[in-house]
């Protein structure tokens, strides 16, 4: 996706390259299908100790990247699991690690960022709530002496129930705060939902009267609504890496078939119509790529057009990558219809990660609103 | 002749220090960017006289080569000019096709000699130059050009007709691509010409277009003679030249070329969302949520496309596309206008397609008019049909096409009943 790397940056893509390719090839993922997690701890482990988590989290605090900005290396990793689509919780544990590490009361929960950052622990950003639009919360917290009270119900959240920690945004009296929720908390109950891809699992959080210390506290109620919008930013940045990760193989794969099938005496490849289709799949797909790369950099220096940026690769993403599997498909005749040819994982992954982290209209809506300056 | 311009930079001056340098210059010596017209009448003589401002203020040709007036200076400075040029009226209508295709050809494949008669001159805004490649036999198949360069002594006599090119009648040169060699294959018999356009000889008439512009030109040669010292790169190895102006062609309509200088370089501000958030607000429907979608849409659009270009520029650059990516930057940027017309027709409504009397120029109007026009980004410089047909033979590397003119001498290639020099009225 990003054109330019550092020499470390390339060692680092193709060491994740090889990894995923001996570690998670599609048939594991196949197998995983079945499982309660949909990701096999052990491999996470193993990643972790590549640096997968480590990377938005200051030195001081165990992470670590190569790059200037961590998020550099980690859209790396991103789009190497998009071309495998393979399974792990990937974003969720590093938008926790990220808050942890950037909380004035980080020291607080840094047995949880060690386990984090070392695989041993996953964590899950119970941030969204049904039906409501991305970032609009009701879960409440109400203070009960030295204690924060959590009641509300979050869904669909990514790894929510095999999670050992979440990341809980709520309602306090003085505006959204952003606690974490160990999930074995009385109160607490994860319960796992259905949906597209085959091993991204979620799950419904429902809080009834949870009781958390005040040390719970990740961001208070002056930085929550700041905090979060970084992390959707962030989030958002790292599934458009993914996603391109998903179609850049899936166009690849397809390439090669239309070039090895024959029909009529000649190559796939040789009729116009389709080599037409495969033109405006490419500059589709390139834009992808360009579009993503900007969001990624915008966020990764901070830049004040991020949310912009952001916006606008979701925007253009989420549409146009499912639509160039979908053609894809079509390239492929009936075997793309089917349960035994791959592409359907990629096609579910795409699908999955367009509606998520807001949906392209919600984020078309924030691009109207830069555009006029006023909300609808 | 003086080749230097007033001023040289000094080489080892940052980007920053140029930046800076510029930003000064420019605030004392450009006047401020105007929404007029481009293609009004005068405009080409503004023009001129804004290049040579450019010139004189040692400004001009920021990336041809010091050797021929220009300054030598790696893209960086070019961006760093461009953006600071954004609030002042530039001499834009000569980046394409002057500077951005001819003058940037005439880098890669003219003598020495015609570099130095040439290149100055154009930096100077001295000599506007056009292509004559299309005829009026077929648009798309260049190298099925019929027009001819008989050999005659030590110059090319040439006849026929060539069309679509913009603005001939105020250019002062071209490059000509004409038929040297009958006896061989379509594209190895073909010559590139730098051909003075008044002369006698030569006829220029303007075509009138569906927005009542009158840009577009067809030639009509009738025994003009070429100098033998005026081909560019190697007789009948006109189809290399041609290539390679494509490649600098697609660069400079998709915003990718160094050579370019000033607003029109792709890398535009949301100026063109801003017509269309003008149009909601006066309509008041700056709430109504299908409009804010529609704006929405047509503002990411324009970001992405200046993100594509950007990211295949890096990658024509660093060599990690092959150059036929810049059609991926054409073909995006056609469709990316086209969506635009048709959101913009939807947001002018009744506005756009009448209108009191009178020739206010109200935005919901421009809109509706330059509807009527849309295709014509998807049909010059290559149309999208072929775009795709390169983007997928030799970008995707997918089989090429059949053609019934390949290996055949060009005399005994089959041409259609309507091959004529004429334009067709039906």
């Amino acid at each position: 996706m990003e054109l330019v790397l550092s020499d470390e940056q390339e060692e680092f893509r193709q060491t994740t390259h090889k990894f995923l390719g001996a570690q998670s090839p599609i048939s594991a993922t196949r197998a995983l299908v079945s499982s309660a997690d949909g990701f096999d701890r052990a491999m996470w482990r193993r990643g972790a100790e590549l640096g997968w988590v480590s990377m938005l989290v200051p030195e001081a605090l165990g992470g670590g990247s190569l790059s200037e900005f961590g998020l550099a290396d980690l859209v790396l990793v991103a789009e190497e699991m998009g071309r495998l689509v393979a399974p792990g919780p990937l974003v969720p544990t590093n938008i926790v690690a990220f808050a942890l590490g950037r909380s004035p009361a980080g020291g607080e929960h840094a047995e949880l960022l060690n386990a984090l950052l070392a695989g041993e622990a996953v964590a899950s950003w119970a941030h969204a709530e049904s039906g409501r639009g991305w970032g609009n919360v009701a879960t409440t917290a109400t203070v009960d002496g030295d204690h924060l009270v959590i009641t509300g119900s979050k869904q669909p959240i990514e790894a929510g129930a095999q999670a050992s920690h979440l990341l809980v945004s709520a309602q306090s009296g003085d505006g959204l705060i952003q606690v974490i929720v160990p999930s074995d908390a009385p109160g607490l109950t994860a319960t796992p939902m259905g949906g597209l891809d085959l091993v991204r699992r979620f799950a419904r959080i429902d809080c009834d009267h949870v009781r958390v210390p005040m040390s719970a506290v990740v961001s208070t109620a002056d930085r929550a609504h700041d905090d979060l919008e970084l992390q959707m930013l962030v989030a958002a940045a790292v599934q458009c890496a993914e996603t391109v990760g998903v179609v850049s193989r899936v166009f690849e794969m397809t390439l090669e078939y239309v070039a090895d099938r024959y029909s009529f005496g000649r190559p796939l490849a040789s009729y116009q119509a389709l080599k037409h289709r495969f033109a405006d799949m490419k500059i589709w797909l390139e834009a992808c790529c360009a579009t993503a790369t900007a969001a990624a950099r915008a966020v990764a220096a901070g830049r004040p057009d991020a949310a912009e940026l952001v916006s606008a690769a979701k925007v253009y993403i989420g549409p146009r990558a499912t639509q160039i599997i979908q053609d894809c498909v079509q390239m492929h005749g009936g075997i793309g219809v089917t349960w035994e040819h791959d592409i359907h994982l990629y096609l579910r992954r795409a699908t999955v990660n367009r509606a998520m982290y807001g949906t392209p209209s919600e984020h078309a809506e924030r691009i109207a609103t830069i555009a006029f300056g006023v909300p609808a | 002749m003086s080749i230097s311009s007033t001023i040289s930079p000094d080489p080892l001056e940052s980007v920053d220090a140029f930046r800076v340098r510029a930003r000064a210059w420019l605030a004392e010596n450009m006047p401020p960017a105007q929404m007029a017209d481009r293609t009004r009448e005068g405009r080409f003589d503004v023009e001129r006289v804004l290049q040579r401002r450019l010139w004189d203020g040692g400004f001009a040709g920021i990336c041809f080569p010091a050797e021929y007036g220009g300054l030598g200076l790696p893209v960086e400075y070019q961006h760093a000019f461009t953006e600071e040029s954004m609030p002042y009226d530039m001499p834009v209508s000569m980046n394409v096709p002057t500077f951005g295709i001819l003058a940037a050809t005439l880098v890669d494949f003219g003598t020495h000699g015609q570099k130095l008669r040439h290149l100055p001159a154009i930096l100077r805004g001295d000599e506007l130059w056009v292509q004559f490649l299309s005829e009026p036999s077929g648009g798309s198949d260049l190298a099925g050009c019929l027009t001819r360069g008989d050999r005659d002594g030590d110059v090319f006599v040439l006849s026929g007709s060539k069309i679509w090119s913009s603005s001939a009648y105020v250019s002062d040169y071209a490059m000509c691509l004409a038929r040297t060699n009958w006896d061989v294959p379509k594209h190895r018999g073909l010559t590139m010409f730098i051909v003075k356009i008044h002369q006698p000889g030569i006829q220029v008439d303007q075509i009138r277009q569906v927005d009542g512009t009158m840009e577009f030109c067809q030639e009509f040669f009738d025994d003009v003679q070429i100098p033998v010292a005026d081909v560019v790169g190697e007789i009948d190895d006109g189809w290399t030249v041609t290539t390679r102006l494509l490649v600098h062609e697609r660069n400079a309509v998709g915003g990718g070329s160094p050579f370019t200088s000033g607003r029109s370089t792709g890398h535009e501000s949301t100026s063109d969302g801003d017509q269309l958030v003008a149009i909601a607000r006066a309509s008041g429907v700056e709430h109504d949520g299908r409009v804010r979608e529609l704006v929405a849409r047509a503002h990411v659009d324009q970001l992405v496309r200046s993100q594509l270009v950007d990211r295949i520029t890096t990658g024509v650059t660093t060599g990690k596309m092959v150059p036929p990516c810049s059609s991926i930057i054409k073909l995006f940027g056609a469709n990316v206008s086209i969506d635009r017309a048709e959101i913009g027709l939807e947001l002018a409504g009744v506005e756009g397609v009448t209108w009191p009397s009178g020739d206010d120029p109200d935005p919901a109007r421009v809109l509706g008019q330059a509807s009527l026009s849309r295709q014509g980004i998807a049909l010059g410089g290559g149309s999208n049909e072929i775009q795709r047909n390169i983007i997928s033979e030799r970008v995707l590397g997918m089989p090429r096409e059949y053609a019934a003119d390949r290996e055949v001498p060009y005399r005994d290639v089959r041409r259609g009943p309507s091959s004529s020099s004429r334009r067709s009225t039906t």
